[in-house]
């Protein structure tokens, strides 16, 4: 696609998103968990898909996220807003360091081994987080009433993870452009070659999951509020559904690809939604058969089926050098 | 001459094999010196153990008058010891050009670095040295559609971006097309002289090695059974017989 067309479609889609809660107000809360899947799915991209590590415990700084600004609005005392405010960044802050202090064992451990690593962690979570009466065991916590008319925390809720979404969306933009996603994309492909050539693999690998951590930790928060109850297994460290729709969405948009997990978690939402409208009670059935459709038939995703079909198209072609043609052979 | 890489008593051993067993060399710098022996006499075992690959069970290996043998792999190549490997290895997914850009050298990154774009000059730096290597045309193509060949000049392009001082080439010509021989020859030969980078080959190819290296290394059953010019390399019994024993 040409810069400008695709700069065109950003600013379409993003006047798009701006003008939902107008068009379709009705589904202004299922829109706004679009852009939590979106979110889920590009950061489950990053070691998932552009750096080779499988992870199922990203979940788990989705729901310390959650936990971690839940606590500071309780129990700080102050005003909506800034303990909103405050919350996020120290759920935010919270996330990022479990990522590191994580990172620094579990990275070590390469393919399989480090996926069952992750997998362990997200139920650990859960049960930790449910006999642990600070935060309220079992029965979860209730974040704070938000200050204004029925309907506004809905709209407030709706452009806050907009924004969040397009954050995240630009700064793994600017991140993948760079070293980052090149350092990231040598060790998916050869981790050994890559520290051969004296790549600090360690290094990347850890940030990778802390920029991870940082936008899940702070749309945790959020999403905390939006819902208004916390619970500890369905809400905060939900391995079952949103740790492992997580996985799904991006591989089905094409992993390893910017927008793939964008389509994906786009086509993933609007299926299940049907779904649960039209198929109540299979809902989890026809789930399953969509997930086993994308398997056999798509498992590079839709984009990365694209790029296999027309490789051309995604700039992979020969190219001569125009003036001489000298060293070419 | 002032020897780059002292090798000096190392051993290896592998459970009860002995892979390397008290080897003493040294490569001089600036020149190219050979490393051959029969399959299985532990050649990419020593340029393991050289690189910080694994572990040496005794000796001492000292790049540029400073040990090493402690040191792992990254640490290692970021002092512009690097090696290149048998099976060739380069990065599928990436273009190639996207394989040159990230192998670089890594001795002045820092954390904030690592956030940054590539600067443009890398980027025509790694076009010059694909020109170089003859896969210039290929430059947006997926470095794992190339031929084995291909790979394998992709492999000596990525380690020429990262601007070492010396490089172990493990069989650089294994598996390359016998008219792309002389080419790549030539192309070590200039690396050597106009790059004053030092070249420790291990070769299986007698032509190539006799011709390309200025001293000649060679090993059987883990131990070093030879070393001299190629002249005198070629006229020993022992290196004779060991080839032909082997096999």
């Amino acid at each position: 696609m040409p810069p400008t067309a695709s700069r065109l479609l950003l600013i379409g889609l993003v006047v798009l998103a701006l003008a939902a809660p107008w068009l379709a107000p009705a589904y202004r809360t299922q829109i706004s968990f679009l852009w939590v899947m979106i979110i889920f799915a590009l950061t489950w991209d990053i070691l998932g898909g552009q750096m080779g590590y499988n992870s199922f415990g990203n979940v788990v700084f989705f729901g310390v996220g959650m936990y971690g600004c839940a606590v500071i609005q309780r129990d700080t005392g102050l005003d909506y807003y800034p303990a909103l405010c405050l919350g996020m960044t120290a759920g935010a802050a919270l996330a990022v360091t479990l990522a590191a202090v994580l990172g620094s064992g579990l990275l070590g451990l390469r393919g399989h081994y480090f996926a069952i690593a992750t997998l362990g962690l997200g139920f650990a979570a859960g049960e930790f987080a449910s006999g642990w009466d600070f935060i309220g065991a079992g029965s979860g916590m209730v974040t704070p009433l938000y200050p204004g008319e029925v309907g506004d925390r809905e709209s407030f809720f709706y452009f806050l993870l907009l924004a969040l979404t397009v954050v995240t969306f630009f700064v793994l933009r600017r991140l993948y452009s760079g070293r980052f996603g090149l350092a990231i994309n040598a060790i998916r492909d050869d981790e050994d070659k890559a520290e051969a050539m004296g790549i600090r693999t360690t290094l990347y690998k850890t940030t990778a999951w802390c920029v991870s951590a940082f936008f899940l930790g702070v749309t945790g928060a959020a999403v905390g509020n939006l819902i208004g109850f916390i619970d500890p297994r369905d809400v905060a460290f939900a391995g079952p559904t949103f740790g492992v729709w997580m996985v799904l969405m991006a591989i089905l948009g094409g992993k390893g690809t910017l927008w793939g997990p964008v389509l994906g978690a786009t086509v993933f939402h609007i299926t299940q939604e049907l779904f649960w409208t039209y198929l109540l009670g299979w809902q989890r059935v026809a789930l399953g058969l969509v997930i086993l459709a994308i398997v056999l038939f798509f498992p590079l995703g839709i984009l990365g089926w694209a790029r296999e079909r027309w490789p051309e198209r995604f700039g992979h072609a020969v190219e001569e050098r125009p003036a001489t043609g000298e060293g070419a052979s | 001459m002032k020897p780059i890489l002292e090798v000096e008593r190392v051993r290896k051993t592998f459970g009860g094999v002995v892979a390397n067993n008290d080897i003493t060399l040294e490569v001089p710098e600036g020149k190219i010196v050979g490393l051959i022996g029969p399959n299985g006499s532990g050649k990419t075992t020593l340029f393991n153990s050289i690189v910080g690959y694994h572990v040496i069970d005794g000796g001492s290996v000292r790049f540029d008058g400073r040990e090493i043998s402690e040191l792992r792999v990254p640490r290692i190549a970021r002092r512009g010891l690097l090696r290149t490997f048998q099976q060739t290895r380069i990065y599928g997914k990436m273009t190639c050009l996207e394989n040159m850009l990230i192998s670089v050298p890594q001795r002045d990154q820092t954390w904030l670095s690592i956030l940054r774009k590539p600067p443009a000059a890398d980027e025509s730096k790694a076009e010059d040295l694909l020109e170089f290597v003859g896969l210039y045309a290929k430059r947006r193509l997926l470095a794992g559609e190339l031929s084995f060949g291909q790979q394998k000049l992709l492999e000596f392009g990525m380690a020429l971006m990262n601007e070492p001082r010396m490089l172990l080439l493990d069989e650089p010509t294994a598996g390359i097309n016998p008219t792309l021989i002389n080419g790549l020859m030539h192309r070590l030969r200039r690396v050597n002289e106009e790059l004053a980078i030092t070249l420790f080959v291990i070769e299986h190819n007698m032509s190539v090695i006799m011709s390309l290296a200025e001293y000649i290394y060679c090993l059987a059953h883990g131990e070093l059974l030879a070393q001299g010019r190629p002249d005198e390399i070629q006229a020993d019994q022992r290196v004779i017989d060991a080839y032909l024993g082997a096999h």
